[in-house]
């Protein structure tokens, strides 16, 4: 055992010794790898955090949502609902919502007009608005300010900004526009005791999907939209699956990115005069190919490494910097969020599978071939 | 020590280029004597050398080390033989250029793990023995000729093999760096080395450090004096 610790010592220390004389490919090739490792890690660790995020969020939405569907399509919820809904047995609290979508010409962006529930800490005065902070940022507003939007039917509404909403939650409040309910009704022109749909609580959560069965039944145009379902839904889009399927393509393709680039740039020579020399003055074929071996060993894990610890303080502490251009695409108002760290040593497990080991094995199969030479070349110059 | 009996070496064997550079060779080599191999060019003193010293197989015949017949073991074990019994120093010295002349000479060690410290001491001293006390971390391209081949001594001697063999020791060197290799060889066999060289230089062969000097001309012995 001593003996093998040695022999595995004096191996990497000739091995640090060797790359240190082709310091430029060397280098080159750790630079390269460490960019892969980065983009890699860099897009597993946001999709991991960014699911993460969504199912906080969502863990604080109502049980079920009710909609009420004329023709397929999302409709007002007439005045006596509520109160039907609420003589089912076991619905725990039911509360009508108001909000909708308006466009802002000045940003060409859409903006959520939402009337605060009763209970939540954000009551608007009327006449007042509190806004989400991406939107206060992109027009310049603090509270205070006064802002105008022109509604549907053509009337200018002026709204006094009262406080902008914390940042934490930015993901969700980036475009959230929080307005009195008399303000919403005047506003949209919205019928008076209407809503936007319905939000229940159960009593007992294992009565969810009774519930639900019992709402289609009385209510056959209403669908409800069930939390766990969302749930699961949001997990599927984000699902680790999916992101195992994209480490393997990005494995097999940088497997075989490496091993086109150590083919073409080869076995130099030089490389294998020295192979040549190893073998003659002793040393086996297993030797060389362990000492190769942690050469390649040393440069991926380094890559690794580097690569890693780059990637989450790209993720976590550069807000995905160069993922913005990508993630602008989903919304206009491109929310700055800092993602809660989230390190999965599944994922670690596996991109480190899929990237320090077709390295280690791409390294090897050259230095196998011409470590199985014959020894005896080397006499002849 | 070794013994050689009708060993025959084909190159490309059975195609329309088939050269037998040894065509039946018989020779016994004597431990802790200096034996030198000369003839002219493309005599086959080289394939010898490697047959010899386990870097290839006879096509046909034998070799045996110490009643030992060693041509036909698989090639793991001519290298542990190689690694134990031979030390080589080559035509071209071939070190490992980029590293040290003590890394240099720590090489063939490396495979056994023995202690690293103990190792690098060893080395230091063999260098030191040389001459080359000074040059221990110089890189090897740095190095005049004459002290490269003394760095591929130390790099054949730091396993303390029973056998060093030299092809052509002294082809690269000038008369006074040659009579230094001799006076090397003549501790060596001060020593009890057994030494077997190749050589076309006269200097050598009729040196009076050489106990024996084996002829050769196109693959077989012609002469022995
Ligand atoms: N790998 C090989 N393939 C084909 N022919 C070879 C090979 N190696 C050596 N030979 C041939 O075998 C013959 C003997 O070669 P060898 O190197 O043993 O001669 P030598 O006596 O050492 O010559 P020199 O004095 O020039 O070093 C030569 O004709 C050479 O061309
Ligand atoms: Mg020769």
């Amino acid at each position: 055992m001593k003996t093998w610790i040695e022999k595995q010592k004096a191996l990497i220390d000739f091995t640090l010794a060797s790359l240190a004389r082709r310091k430029i490919k060397n280098l080159g090739l750790l630079l390269v790898y460490t960019l892969i490792v980065f983009l890699l890690a860099s897009v597993m660790l946001f999709t991991h955090a960014l699911s993460k995020e969504a199912g906080k969020v969502l863990e604080n939405s109502p049980e079920v949502i009710v909609q009420r569907l004329v023709a397929g399509r999302h409709d007002l919820i007439p005045p006596d609902y509520l109160e039907r809904i609420g003589r089912i047995r076991g619905v725990q609290k039911i509360e009508g919502r108001l909000w909708g979508y308006y466009y802002d010409g000045v940003l060409k962006a859409n903006y959520t007009f939402m009337v605060p529930q009763p209970d939540a800490l954000m009551a608007v005065e009327s006449g007042k608005i509190a806004i989400g902070a991406t939107m206060a940022r992109m027009r310049g507003l603090v509270p205070g300010n006064t802002i105008s939007f022109r509604s549907y039917s053509g009337k200018l509404f002026s709204f006094e900004v009262s406080s902008v909403l914390p940042n934490k939650s930015e993901l969700v409040s980036a475009d959230l526009v929080l307005l009195s309910e008399a303000d919403f009704r005047a506003f949209f022109d919205y019928p008076p005791d209407h809503y936007t749909d319905i939000v229940l609580s159960v009593a007992n959560p294992l009565e969810v999907r009774n519930i639900a069965t019992k709402l289609s039944t009385l209510l056959p145009d209403s669908r409800p939209i069930l939390r766990e379902e969302v749930l699961r839904t949001y997990e599927s889009i984000f699902n680790w699956r999916e992101g195992i399927v994209l480490v393997l393509l990005s494995g097999a393709i940088l497997a075989f990115a490496i091993f086109a680039w150590e083919k073409a740039s080869g076995l130099s020579a030089e490389e294998k005069r020295e192979i040549g020399i190893l073998k003659a003055i002793g040393w086996e074929t297993g030797d060389v190919i362990k000492m190769k071996f942690w050469e390649g060993a040393l440069v991926s894990l380094a890559a690794f490494l580097l690569g890693y610890i780059a990637a989450y303080l790209h993720v976590f502490r550069f807000s995905s910097l160069l993922f913005e251009p990508v993630l602008k695409g989903w919304a206009v108002l491109y929310p700055r969020f800092e993602l809660t760290p989230e390190v999965d040593g599944f994922q670690v497990a596996t991109l480190f599978l899929f990237t320090v080991f077709p390295y280690a094995v791409a390294t090897i199969v050259p230095i196998w071939r011409a470590a199985i030479t014959d020894p005896d070349a080397v006499m002849r110059g | 020590m070794i013994e050689v009996s009708e060993v025959r070496k084909a190159f490309n064997q059975g195609r329309h280029n088939e050269y037998w550079a040894l065509k039946g060779i018989s020779l016994a080599i004597e431990a802790k004597k200096v034996t030198a191999l000369c003839g002219p060019s493309g005599s086959g003193k080289t394939t010898l050398l490697t047959i010899i010293g386990c870097l290839a197989r006879p096509t046909s015949g034998r070799v045996r080390l110490k009643e030992r017949d060693i041509s036909g073991l698989p090639e793991r074990f001519l290298t542990g033989i190689r690694r134990s019994t031979f030390g080589f120093v080559f035509q071209q010295f071939n070190l490992i250029k980029g590293l040290s002349a003590l890394d240099n000479v720590m090489l063939p060690a490396y495979p056994l793990g023995g202690d690293w410290r103990a190792l690098r001491a060893r080395a230091g001293s063999l260098l030191n023995s040389l001459g080359l006390g000074h040059r221990l971390e110089a890189r090897v391209e740095w190095l005049s000729g004459g002290e490269q081949q003394r760095v591929a001594i130390a790099r054949a001697l730091v396993n303390d093999p029973e056998v060093l063999i030299a092809d052509e020791p002294t082809a690269n060197l000038d008369t006074a760096l040659s009579k230094e290799f001799l006076a090397i060889l003549e501790t060596l066999a001060g020593q009890g080395k057994t030494v077997l060289l190749t050589s076309h230089d006269s200097l050598v062969i009729e040196s009076s450090v050489v106990n024996r000097v084996i002829e050769m001309r196109d693959g077989q012995i012609v002469g022995v004096r």
